[in-house]
Protein backbone atom coordinates (compact mmCIF):
# COMPACT_ATOMS: atom_id res chain seq x y z
CA UNK A 1 0.00 0.00 0.00
CA UNK A 2 1.17 3.41 -0.95
CA UNK A 3 -1.78 5.81 0.38
CA UNK A 4 -0.45 8.20 2.89
CA UNK A 5 -2.68 8.50 6.08
CA UNK A 6 -4.12 11.27 5.05
CA UNK A 7 -4.91 10.05 1.54
CA UNK A 8 -7.26 7.11 3.64
CA UNK A 9 -8.51 9.42 6.04
CA UNK A 10 -9.79 11.28 2.85
CA UNK A 11 -11.38 8.04 1.49
CA UNK A 12 -13.04 7.62 4.24
CA UNK A 13 -14.64 10.64 4.79
CA UNK A 14 -16.08 10.66 1.25
CA UNK A 15 -17.22 7.23 1.48
CA UNK A 16 -18.88 7.82 5.01
CA UNK A 17 -20.31 11.07 3.36
CA UNK A 18 -21.24 9.73 0.02
CA UNK A 19 -22.98 6.47 1.54
CA UNK A 20 -24.82 8.35 3.76
CA UNK A 21 -26.52 10.94 1.05
CA UNK A 22 -27.47 7.36 -0.94
CA UNK A 23 -29.06 5.75 1.59
CA UNK A 24 -31.08 9.45 2.37
CA UNK A 25 -31.37 10.58 -1.15
CA UNK A 26 -35.06 9.71 -1.59
CA UNK A 27 -36.47 9.88 2.03
CA UNK A 28 -34.75 12.37 3.22
CA UNK A 29 -35.74 14.76 -0.25
CA UNK A 30 -39.08 13.25 -1.15
CA UNK A 31 -40.20 12.72 2.11
CA UNK A 32 -44.19 13.05 2.19
CA UNK A 33 -44.65 14.44 -1.26
CA UNK A 34 -46.84 11.69 -3.03
CA UNK A 35 -44.94 9.02 -5.75
CA UNK A 36 -46.88 7.80 -9.17
CA UNK A 37 -48.55 4.24 -8.38
CA UNK A 38 -45.97 2.55 -11.27
CA UNK A 39 -43.41 3.71 -9.18
CA UNK A 40 -44.33 2.54 -5.78
CA UNK A 41 -45.58 -0.67 -7.49
CA UNK A 42 -41.96 -0.96 -8.92
CA UNK A 43 -40.24 -0.50 -5.18
CA UNK A 44 -42.25 -2.95 -3.47
CA UNK A 45 -40.45 -5.52 -5.70
CA UNK A 46 -37.09 -3.97 -4.10
CA UNK A 47 -35.84 -6.74 -1.62
CA UNK A 48 -36.84 -9.48 -4.05
CA UNK A 49 -35.08 -7.59 -6.84
CA UNK A 50 -31.76 -6.69 -5.19
CA UNK A 51 -31.05 -9.52 -2.98
CA UNK A 52 -31.27 -12.45 -5.19
CA UNK A 53 -28.80 -10.63 -7.73
CA UNK A 54 -26.30 -10.23 -4.89
CA UNK A 55 -25.97 -13.28 -3.51
CA UNK A 56 -26.47 -15.62 -6.56
CA UNK A 57 -22.80 -15.07 -7.80
CA UNK A 58 -21.74 -15.61 -4.09
CA UNK A 59 -23.67 -19.36 -4.69
CA UNK A 60 -22.20 -20.32 -7.74
CA UNK A 61 -18.82 -18.95 -7.56
CA UNK A 62 -17.54 -18.27 -3.72
CA UNK A 63 -14.75 -16.23 -3.53
CA UNK A 64 -13.67 -19.01 -0.61
CA UNK A 65 -13.03 -21.77 -3.10
CA UNK A 66 -11.33 -19.57 -5.16
CA UNK A 67 -14.55 -18.96 -7.96
CA UNK A 68 -14.94 -23.06 -8.24
CA UNK A 69 -18.68 -23.88 -7.92
CA UNK A 70 -18.74 -26.11 -4.67
CA UNK A 71 -21.93 -28.49 -3.89
CA UNK A 72 -21.96 -27.84 -0.08
CA UNK A 73 -22.30 -24.47 -0.97
CA UNK A 74 -25.11 -24.72 -3.25
CA UNK A 75 -27.26 -27.07 -1.52
CA UNK A 76 -26.91 -25.47 1.26
CA UNK A 77 -28.31 -22.48 -0.39
CA UNK A 78 -31.28 -24.41 -1.86
CA UNK A 79 -31.93 -26.13 1.21
CA UNK A 80 -32.35 -22.10 2.62
CA UNK A 81 -34.89 -21.43 -0.20
CA UNK A 82 -36.87 -24.31 -0.20
CA UNK A 83 -36.97 -24.04 3.99
CA UNK A 84 -37.50 -20.30 4.01
CA UNK A 85 -40.56 -21.17 0.97
CA UNK A 86 -41.86 -24.19 2.57
CA UNK A 87 -42.32 -22.71 6.48
CA UNK A 88 -42.01 -19.00 5.72
CA UNK A 89 -39.92 -18.78 8.48
CA UNK A 90 -36.40 -16.83 8.19
CA UNK A 91 -34.97 -18.53 11.53
CA UNK A 92 -35.64 -22.09 10.13
CA UNK A 93 -34.67 -21.35 6.81
CA UNK A 94 -31.07 -19.85 8.56
CA UNK A 95 -31.39 -22.92 10.62
CA UNK A 96 -31.96 -25.51 7.37
CA UNK A 97 -28.78 -23.47 5.84
CA UNK A 98 -26.57 -23.46 8.31
CA UNK A 99 -26.97 -26.99 9.29
CA UNK A 100 -26.83 -28.17 5.65
CA UNK A 101 -23.28 -26.38 5.24
CA UNK A 102 -21.97 -27.46 8.69
CA UNK A 103 -22.84 -31.29 8.09
CA UNK A 104 -21.75 -31.57 4.47
CA UNK A 105 -18.47 -30.12 5.52
CA UNK A 106 -18.49 -32.57 8.24
CA UNK A 107 -19.46 -35.06 6.07
CA UNK A 108 -16.93 -34.00 2.98
CA UNK A 109 -14.00 -33.84 6.02
CA UNK A 110 -15.06 -37.10 8.01
CA UNK A 111 -14.85 -38.67 4.61
CA UNK A 112 -11.66 -37.12 3.35
CA UNK A 113 -10.17 -38.53 6.82
CA UNK A 114 -10.90 -42.08 6.37
CA UNK A 115 -9.24 -41.80 2.53
CA UNK B 1 -56.75 7.86 22.13
CA UNK B 2 -54.98 9.25 25.24
CA UNK B 3 -51.11 9.71 24.73
CA UNK B 4 -50.50 6.52 26.87
CA UNK B 5 -52.35 4.12 24.72
CA UNK B 6 -49.99 6.21 21.61
CA UNK B 7 -46.55 5.66 23.23
CA UNK B 8 -46.92 2.22 24.60
CA UNK B 9 -47.37 0.16 20.42
CA UNK B 10 -44.19 2.42 19.35
CA UNK B 11 -42.06 1.03 22.44
CA UNK B 12 -43.53 -2.55 22.00
CA UNK B 13 -42.89 -1.90 17.91
CA UNK B 14 -39.37 -0.89 19.35
CA UNK B 15 -38.67 -4.06 21.28
CA UNK B 16 -40.04 -6.41 18.41
CA UNK B 17 -37.37 -4.90 16.30
CA UNK B 18 -34.91 -5.69 18.79
CA UNK B 19 -36.23 -9.27 18.61
CA UNK B 20 -35.80 -9.42 14.97
CA UNK B 21 -32.74 -7.91 14.84
CA UNK B 22 -30.88 -10.52 17.00
CA UNK B 23 -30.39 -13.08 14.48
CA UNK B 24 -28.25 -10.78 12.16
CA UNK B 25 -25.40 -11.48 15.48
CA UNK B 26 -24.45 -14.20 13.80
CA UNK B 27 -23.63 -12.65 10.56
CA UNK B 28 -22.78 -9.55 11.27
CA UNK B 29 -20.25 -10.76 14.27
CA UNK B 30 -18.06 -12.56 12.11
CA UNK B 31 -18.53 -10.25 9.25
CA UNK B 32 -17.13 -7.17 11.02
CA UNK B 33 -14.70 -9.17 12.80
CA UNK B 34 -13.13 -10.16 9.03
CA UNK B 35 -13.03 -6.51 8.05
CA UNK B 36 -11.16 -6.23 11.26
CA UNK B 37 -8.23 -8.13 10.50
CA UNK B 38 -8.42 -7.86 6.53
CA UNK B 39 -8.33 -3.62 7.41
CA UNK B 40 -4.69 -4.31 9.60
CA UNK B 41 -3.62 -6.80 7.09
CA UNK B 42 -3.83 -3.57 4.21
CA UNK B 43 -1.75 -1.78 6.47
CA UNK B 44 -4.62 0.48 8.04
CA UNK B 45 -4.28 1.79 11.30
CA UNK B 46 -6.94 0.79 14.41
CA UNK B 47 -8.14 4.90 14.11
CA UNK B 48 -8.64 4.25 10.23
CA UNK B 49 -10.43 0.74 10.60
CA UNK B 50 -12.44 1.99 12.87
CA UNK B 51 -13.34 4.49 10.87
CA UNK B 52 -14.56 2.93 8.11
CA UNK B 53 -17.16 0.41 10.44
CA UNK B 54 -18.42 3.65 11.90
CA UNK B 55 -18.74 6.11 8.90
CA UNK B 56 -19.55 3.87 6.23
CA UNK B 57 -21.07 1.28 8.46
CA UNK B 58 -21.28 -0.30 5.12
CA UNK B 59 -19.50 -4.11 4.73
CA UNK B 60 -19.30 -4.81 1.06
CA UNK B 61 -18.20 -1.59 0.55
CA UNK B 62 -15.53 -1.48 3.26
CA UNK B 63 -14.24 -4.83 1.85
CA UNK B 64 -13.81 -3.43 -1.74
CA UNK B 65 -12.39 -0.04 -0.51
CA UNK B 66 -9.97 -1.86 1.56
CA UNK B 67 -8.97 -4.52 -1.56
CA UNK B 68 -8.46 -1.88 -3.66
CA UNK B 69 -6.52 0.17 -1.38
CA UNK B 70 -4.53 -2.79 -1.25
CA UNK B 71 -4.04 -3.08 -4.67
CA UNK B 72 -3.04 0.38 -4.86
CA UNK B 73 -5.69 1.40 -7.64
CA UNK B 74 -6.14 5.37 -7.74
CA UNK B 75 -8.59 7.14 -5.11
CA UNK B 76 -10.80 7.94 -7.57
CA UNK B 77 -11.56 4.28 -8.49
CA UNK B 78 -11.35 3.92 -4.85
CA UNK B 79 -14.34 5.78 -4.30
CA UNK B 80 -16.18 4.62 -7.24
CA UNK B 81 -16.27 1.09 -6.72
CA UNK B 82 -17.09 1.56 -2.88
CA UNK B 83 -19.98 3.77 -3.78
CA UNK B 84 -21.45 1.66 -6.66
CA UNK B 85 -21.16 -1.37 -4.41
CA UNK B 86 -23.91 0.90 -2.31
CA UNK B 87 -26.16 2.45 -4.80
CA UNK B 88 -28.27 -0.23 -4.21
CA UNK B 89 -29.31 1.45 -0.85
CA UNK B 90 -31.20 4.33 -3.14
CA UNK B 91 -33.81 2.01 -4.41
CA UNK B 92 -34.11 0.71 -0.39
CA UNK B 93 -34.00 4.41 0.42
CA UNK B 94 -37.21 5.33 -2.22
CA UNK B 95 -38.85 2.11 -1.07
CA UNK B 96 -39.09 3.50 2.41
CA UNK B 97 -40.45 6.40 1.48
CA UNK B 98 -44.20 5.34 1.55
CA UNK B 99 -43.40 4.00 4.95
CA UNK B 100 -41.44 6.59 6.68
CA UNK B 101 -41.39 9.78 4.55
CA UNK B 102 -44.12 11.02 7.12
CA UNK B 103 -41.49 10.60 9.95
CA UNK B 104 -39.82 14.00 11.34
CA UNK B 105 -36.48 15.06 9.19
CA UNK B 106 -34.11 14.13 12.14
CA UNK B 107 -35.61 10.14 12.30
CA UNK B 108 -35.50 10.11 8.78
CA UNK B 109 -31.63 11.03 8.85
CA UNK B 110 -30.88 8.55 11.51
CA UNK B 111 -33.00 5.74 9.61
CA UNK B 112 -30.85 6.41 6.66
CA UNK B 113 -27.51 6.33 8.60
CA UNK B 114 -28.39 2.95 9.47
CA UNK B 115 -30.39 1.60 6.45
CA UNK B 116 -28.29 -1.67 5.54
CA UNK B 117 -29.50 -4.45 4.17
CA UNK B 118 -30.67 -6.15 7.54
CA UNK B 119 -32.41 -3.21 8.90
CA UNK B 120 -33.70 -2.72 5.62
CA UNK B 121 -34.79 -5.88 4.65
CA UNK B 122 -36.57 -6.60 7.80
CA UNK B 123 -38.12 -3.49 8.15
CA UNK B 124 -39.37 -3.62 5.17
CA UNK B 125 -40.94 -7.55 5.42
CA UNK B 126 -42.37 -6.48 8.53
CA UNK B 127 -44.31 -3.16 6.85
CA UNK B 128 -45.59 -5.32 4.10
CA UNK B 129 -47.21 -7.95 6.47
CA UNK B 130 -48.78 -5.26 8.72
CA UNK B 131 -49.85 -2.28 6.79
CA UNK B 132 -52.03 -1.00 9.83
CA UNK B 133 -48.43 0.13 11.45
CA UNK B 134 -48.71 3.27 12.65
CA UNK B 135 -45.32 5.84 11.16
CA UNK B 136 -43.89 5.99 15.01
CA UNK B 137 -44.47 2.32 14.96
CA UNK B 138 -42.64 1.77 11.74
CA UNK B 139 -39.68 4.27 12.92
CA UNK B 140 -39.27 2.27 16.56
CA UNK B 141 -39.33 -1.21 14.34
CA UNK B 142 -36.34 0.09 12.59
CA UNK B 143 -34.66 1.49 15.43
CA UNK B 144 -35.04 -1.42 17.46
CA UNK B 145 -33.69 -3.70 14.12
CA UNK B 146 -30.48 -1.77 14.17
CA UNK B 147 -30.06 -1.86 18.22
CA UNK B 148 -28.31 -5.49 18.36
CA UNK B 149 -26.81 -5.30 15.43
CA UNK B 150 -24.61 -1.59 15.20
CA UNK B 151 -23.03 -1.76 18.17
CA UNK B 152 -21.97 -5.21 17.51
CA UNK B 153 -20.82 -4.26 13.83
CA UNK B 154 -18.76 -1.97 15.25
CA UNK B 155 -17.68 -3.76 18.24
CA UNK B 156 -16.54 -6.78 16.59
CA UNK B 157 -14.41 -4.83 14.37
CA UNK B 158 -12.61 -3.55 17.16
CA UNK B 159 -11.96 -6.91 17.88
CA UNK B 160 -10.94 -8.30 14.61
CA UNK B 161 -8.10 -5.47 14.78
CA UNK B 162 -6.90 -6.38 18.14
CA UNK B 163 -7.65 -10.06 17.15
CA UNK B 164 -5.71 -9.85 13.87
CA UNK B 165 -5.40 -12.99 13.24
CA UNK B 166 -7.56 -14.61 10.45
CA UNK B 167 -10.30 -16.80 10.89
CA UNK B 168 -9.77 -20.36 10.15
CA UNK B 169 -11.29 -21.01 6.24
CA UNK B 170 -12.59 -23.97 7.30
CA UNK B 171 -15.62 -22.07 9.53
CA UNK B 172 -16.63 -21.02 5.86
CA UNK B 173 -18.05 -17.85 7.73
CA UNK B 174 -18.33 -16.61 3.43
CA UNK B 175 -21.33 -18.62 3.30
CA UNK B 176 -23.23 -17.57 6.17
CA UNK B 177 -24.26 -13.98 4.69
CA UNK B 178 -25.55 -15.60 1.56
CA UNK B 179 -27.65 -18.03 3.90
CA UNK B 180 -28.73 -14.86 5.87
CA UNK B 181 -30.20 -13.00 2.96
CA UNK B 182 -31.78 -15.97 1.00
CA UNK B 183 -33.71 -17.19 4.28
CA UNK B 184 -34.81 -13.67 4.37
CA UNK B 185 -35.68 -13.45 0.40
CA UNK B 186 -37.19 -16.77 0.59
CA UNK B 187 -41.18 -16.04 3.13
CA UNK B 188 -40.98 -13.12 0.82
CA UNK B 189 -42.06 -14.81 -2.62
CA UNK B 190 -45.74 -13.79 -1.91
CA UNK B 191 -46.92 -14.04 -5.35
CA UNK B 192 -46.15 -14.99 -9.04
CA UNK B 193 -45.06 -11.55 -9.98
CA UNK B 194 -42.42 -12.11 -6.72
CA UNK B 195 -40.92 -14.77 -8.21
CA UNK B 196 -40.33 -14.01 -11.35
CA UNK B 197 -38.41 -10.43 -9.95
CA UNK B 198 -36.14 -12.85 -8.10
CA UNK B 199 -35.51 -15.09 -11.04
CA UNK B 200 -34.71 -12.25 -13.37
CA UNK B 201 -32.42 -10.63 -10.78
CA UNK B 202 -30.41 -13.81 -10.26
CA UNK B 203 -30.42 -14.41 -14.52
CA UNK B 204 -29.25 -10.74 -15.01
CA UNK B 205 -26.77 -10.39 -12.33
CA UNK B 206 -25.10 -13.61 -13.18
CA UNK B 207 -24.93 -12.76 -16.63
CA UNK B 208 -23.41 -8.95 -16.01
CA UNK B 209 -21.08 -10.82 -13.18
CA UNK B 210 -17.88 -9.38 -15.15
CA UNK B 211 -19.30 -5.97 -14.96
CA UNK B 212 -17.26 -3.26 -12.37
CA UNK B 213 -18.24 -3.98 -8.93
CA UNK B 214 -22.22 -3.54 -8.66
CA UNK B 215 -22.97 -2.30 -11.89
CA UNK B 216 -24.19 -5.42 -12.83
CA UNK B 217 -26.58 -5.79 -9.43
CA UNK B 218 -27.45 -2.42 -10.55
CA UNK B 219 -28.77 -2.90 -13.74
CA UNK B 220 -30.60 -6.86 -12.48
CA UNK B 221 -32.48 -4.89 -9.87
CA UNK B 222 -33.82 -2.72 -12.26
CA UNK B 223 -34.75 -5.46 -14.81
CA UNK B 224 -35.99 -7.43 -11.66
CA UNK B 225 -38.26 -4.57 -10.65
CA UNK B 226 -39.55 -3.95 -13.83
CA UNK B 227 -40.84 -7.56 -14.24
CA UNK B 228 -42.13 -7.77 -11.31
CA UNK B 229 -44.20 -4.64 -11.62
CA UNK B 230 -45.19 -5.48 -15.11
CA UNK B 231 -46.21 -9.53 -14.58
CA UNK B 232 -48.06 -7.88 -11.39
CA UNK B 233 -50.15 -5.61 -13.93
CA UNK B 234 -50.60 -8.36 -16.45
CA UNK B 235 -52.22 -10.84 -13.69
CA UNK B 236 -54.22 -7.98 -12.45
CA UNK B 237 -55.42 -7.26 -16.00
CA UNK B 238 -56.47 -10.67 -16.19
CA UNK B 239 -58.55 -11.51 -13.24
CA UNK B 240 -60.71 -8.44 -14.62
Amino acid sequence: MTYSSAEIWFIIAVLGIGTFLIRFSFLGLIGNRPMPPFVLRLLRFTPVAVLPGMVAPLVLWPAATGGQPDLIRILAALMTVGVGLWTRNVLWAVFAGVATLYGGMGLTGLLAGLH
Amino acid sequence: MTSSTVKKPAKSAYWVGVRDGLPFILMAAPFALLFGVVAMDAGLSMGQAMGFSVLVIAGASQFAAVQMITENAGIAFVLLAALAVNLRMAMYSASLVPYLGNAPLWQRALVSYLNFDQTYITAVARYETRPEMSVADRVAYFFGVATPITPLWIGMTLVGILAGTAIPDAWALDFIMPIMFLALVAPMMKSVAHVAAAAASVIVALALVDLPSGTGLLIAAAVAMLTGAFVETWKEKRAQ
